[in-house]
């Protein structure tokens, strides 16, 4: 237990009215607004906020370092009793990597491509010249078993895309820790994880923390994941400070509002739709085998009905074949075998030879905003393109059908029809794709993954937005989604799939109640919860599963 | 290795498919040269009488696909024909040459590809600073000034002021290694001046590229020195662009020498080729083109294994 700061050492990091710039188009704007951190040795310190909280410049000012187009203006930081404002570029390069270290978002991306793990490990030791490079491979090897990565003695040889993401973050934790440093920066180490690969990593992180006595700051955006790592949270937003305070003192009485409101976050329930009484279904996908290229299948005998006014959520992880399957509903992916109904009519295999009519159909809507979004077109044209190709509006007629929609999605369209996607924000933009998914007047939207790059208070929205509609227009949802919170938050059925497989399927309130499938077990019982108790009760659960000889399924990706 | 193997194959047959068009395109376009060659080669002594004779003689009077097959037919089995000008055995003549051009080639890129990729990666690490711009001047200067300009301003300083180097570039097949060197040095500098910029300014652009890549980041936060970064974290990444390159500028210095060679009066292939073209040689024409074409093809093949082999990704799979 690590909840109390009793026992905890003297102040190993200060940072005192911290000030940091950000430069957008040549312009300096302040983005952290005055912020005290202190840090204990050994201590670890969650800092919690939505992105633009400033939390990651935090963080990484505290070894002194500032991202090119941000500059630290004001304020002191000292570590150790060291003014690293003050400090030469040399005194810092030779504290980072040596007494303060830095684990990344995404390990595929930090750890070079070019070099093998074990040389990047003993990198930081050989170059600061903290141990010589034979030592450091030793000790590699034993953190790599500590971490319990897969063959510890030979892992290191292979090169980061030999080595799958949740491994990759722990190896990238061990050469974190290579030269036993004070502290440790975790910029959201587990945000690119799958769910049942995020224990592993958590759990990784939480023992060696503990077993070094290192101290911590901890970055993340999800409540509940730094619930179960921090002794201490502090809640930022837009560089400020909002609340501060001992992490189960702050979990069980938020002061604030806005801690309230993140805490609330996976709180939203929608009410289940009427069942569909009609005997056809809206949409059938019926025993579809799919591969790319005929190489790998990666949808294998995949069967879903979808009832007319409902929401189905297809959930898995990366590699299950979700999207895939939306794929093949909008034939952008022909499959090899099966069919495709809507409303009992099989639908060619092929988007290309679709009519019109079975295009406008069904409608999608994608994960990224940002890049389903012509920059150049003005929201006019983004919404209006539809309505006269699907539905012949012109002129006058299409103009008030565009402004209906934008009321519809809740924006003005005074304010925002002659607007860029670039002069929008993420649930805004999110909010036109909808807006021009709509405009077609479609049965069927195959929302794939709609919120999962979105603030948690934002993508509660852009649900509560969906429902809505659906409520208003009786259009029916398949949601495609890794997010079981999402799934609980707007599913009426629900589709579990794993590799390719349909492993379960029903009615939410059946899939969310033992006795579950193995798999539909592991996941459910591997997200997240707020009970800062939650992940050693689940290991220790799990540990003493299988002790009595249970089978445990285990992720994947170990 | 066998997939690389494979795909050496592969791009070696695809060479040799490329080698076949272009043989077309050259017989093709010399067939299509206004004049008639025999009247051009006989000059004065053309009556009738002795231009159907050459024309017997040296085939012209066959139907140009026949003359075509036979012409491929003899370069498959490495034998060019023969010199209009005097009838001796191209490959003879071609050969000598051929090895004077590769001798200054090599010296320049001997000089050129480790000055430009050192001066490129100074560029990277110190960017931005009075050194990178005074790089980017000089090299950009010399790119800019025509070749044979470049080389009568070496001439001027080195050979007549300084004296330090021939002004000419006499070679023959007796002299000694260093000897040779000595002498194609002015036009191996010319050279030089004329490829370092590209490769150069590639190179600092494919690591200034990297350096805004999160395991760029990740070095800095690891307290990795500045050179270190650039040499050890941004370079092997930045290999397989900087490698393409550094290949194109080869087959340049191969293939694009002419001007070079005439302004030295070197006795390579290039100067050998324009003295063959004023003479109406076509069969040394069309020899010294597909032996052009043949560089090319082979070193952008050498680009594209080595830009394999810099890649783990694909010289380790999963």
């Amino acid at each position: 237990m690590r909840n109390s700061d009793a026992g905890k050492g003297d102040v190993l990091l200060e940072m005192r009215g911290l000030r940091i710039e950000g430069q957008s188009e040549d312009q300096w704007n302040e983005i952290v607004h005055g912020v005290d951190v202190t840090l204990r040795r050994g201590e670890v310190l969650g800092l919690i906020g939505e992105s633009g909280a400033g939390k990651s410049t935090i963080g990484i000012a505290s070894m002194g370092f500032a991202r090119p187009g941000c500059r630290i203006t004001g304020g002191t930081i000292l570590f150790d009793g060291m003014d690293l404002r003050a400090a030469s570029d040399e005194q810092l390069r030779k504290l980072r990597g040596s007494r303060i270290a830095y684990v990344a978002q995404s390990a595929a991306a930090a750890f070079n491509p070019a070099h093998k793990l074990i040389d990047q490990y003993t990198e930081a030791p050989v170059q600061h010249g903290v141990k010589p490079k034979a030592e450091a491979e030793r000790e590699a090897m034993e953190l790599y078993r500590r971490l319990r990565l897969p063959d510890p003695e030979s892992i290191g040889f292979r090169y980061p895309h030999q080595v799958s993401g949740g491994q990759l973050q722990r190896a990238m934790t061990a050469m974190a820790m290579a030269c036993h440093p004070d502290l440790i920066i975790f910029d959201e180490p587990t945000t690119a994880l799958d769910v049942t690969t995020q224990i592993e990593v958590l759990a990784a992180i939480k023992d060696v923390v503990e077993e070094f006595n290192t101290a911590a700051i901890y970055i993340t955006h999800d409540l509940a994941v730094v619930a179960q790592m921090a002794d201490r949270i502090m809640v930022l937003r837009y560089g400020d400070l909002i609340e501060e305070g001992n992490a189960r003192g702050m979990l069980a009485d938020p002061k604030e509002t806005y801690t309230r409101q993140l805490l609330a976050v996976r709180s939203y329930r929608k009410e289940e739709a009427p069942p569909d009484e009609s005997p056809v279904p809206l949409l059938e996908v019926r025993n579809v085998t799919a591969s790319y290229g005929g190489q790998v299948i990666v949808l294998d005998d995949v069967s879903v009905k979808v009832g007319r006014g409902r929401t189905v959520a297809v959930v898995g992880e990366s590699g299950s074949g979700k999207s895939t399957l939306a794929r093949v509903i909008t034939g952008l992916l022909p499959p090899s075998e099966g069919s495709v109904l809507f409303n009992g009519e099989e639908l060619p295999a092929s988007y290309k030879n679709r009519n019109r009519d079975q295009l406008r159909h069904a409608q999608m809507i994608y994960q990224m905003p940002d890049t389903a979004l012509n920059p150049r077109q003005r929201i006019r044209d983004v919404i209006g393109r539809p309505l006269g190709f699907y539905l012949g509006l012109k002129g006058a007629e299409r103009e008030k059908r565009t402004r209906e929609l934008l009321q519809m999605i809740e924006m003005d369209p005074d304010e925002f029809i002659d607007r860029l996607p670039g002069e929008l924000s993420g649930g805004q933009k999110q909010r036109i794709c909808i807006a021009r998914a709509l405009a077609a007047e479609p049965e069927l939207i195959i929302c794939d993954e709609v919120t999962s790059a979105l603030d948690q208070l934002v993508a509660e929205e852009i649900l509560k937005l969906l429902q809505r509609l659906q409520d208003e227009l009786g259009v029916t949802y398949l949601f495609i989604t890794h997010d079981l919170a999402t799934v609980r938050a707007i599913s009426d059925e629900v589709v579990v799939m794993l590799e390719g497989k349909v492993v379960e399927q029903g009615g939410k309130a059946d899939i969310f109640t033992p006795p579950h499938d193995p798999y539909t077990d592991l996941l459910l019982s591997s997200v997240p919860e707020m009970d800062p108790d939650w992940l050693d009760d689940l290991l220790a659960d799990r540990a003493a599963r299988k002790a009595r000889g249970e089978k445990v399924m285990e992720s994947a990706d170990q | 290795m066998a997939k690389i193997l494979k795909m050496v194959a592969q791009r070696l047959a695809l060479g040799f498919l490329t080698l076949f068009v272009v043989s077309l395109i050259i017989f093709l376009g010399v067939e299509l040269l206004p004049g008639d060659l025999a009247e051009a080669i006989l000059g004065q002594a053309a009556t009738p009488e002795t231009v159907a004779a050459f024309r017997r003689e040296v085939g012209l009077d066959l139907p140009p696909h026949t003359r075509y097959l036979d012409w491929l037919g003899g370069m498959l089995q490495g034998d060019f024909g023969r010199s209009l000008a005097n009838q001796r055995e191209i490959s003879g003549l071609i050969g000598v040459r051929f090895a004077n051009t590769l001798f200054l080639a090599a010296t320049a890129a001997v000089i050129a590809v480790p000055l430009a990729v050192s001066l490129g990666v100074l560029a990277a690490l110190y960017r931005n600073t009075l050194f990178d711009r005074a790089i980017n001047v000089v090299t950009l200067t010399a790119i800019s000034f025509p070749e044979f300009f470049v080389g009568y301003i070496l001439i001027l300083f080195l050979a007549v002021q300084a004296n330090i180097f021939p002004s000419i570039s006499n070679v023959s097949a007796d002299l000694g290694f260093w000897e040779h060197v000595y002498r194609v040095m002015l036009p191996a500098l010319t050279l030089t001046l004329v490829v370092v910029a590209h490769m150069m300014r590639m190179t600092r652009a494919a690591i200034i590229n990297l350096l805004a890549s999160p395991y760029i980041e990740m070095a800095m936060l690891k307290g990795i020195s500045r050179s270190r970064i650039i040499i050890h974290h941004a370079l092997p990444n930045a290999l397989a662009p900087i490698i393409n390159v550094i290949v194109i500028n080869l087959a340049y210095l191969v293939v694009g020498v002419v001007v070079v060679e005439v302004v030295f009066a070197y006795p390579g292939l290039g100067q050998y080729f324009v003295d063959s073209v004023i003479k109406r040689d076509f069969p040394v024409v069309q020899a010294c083109c597909l032996i052009f074409a043949a560089t090319y093809i082979l070193l952008n093949l050498t680009a594209d294994v080595l830009s394999i082999l810099s890649n783990p990704r694909l010289m380790h799979p999963k």
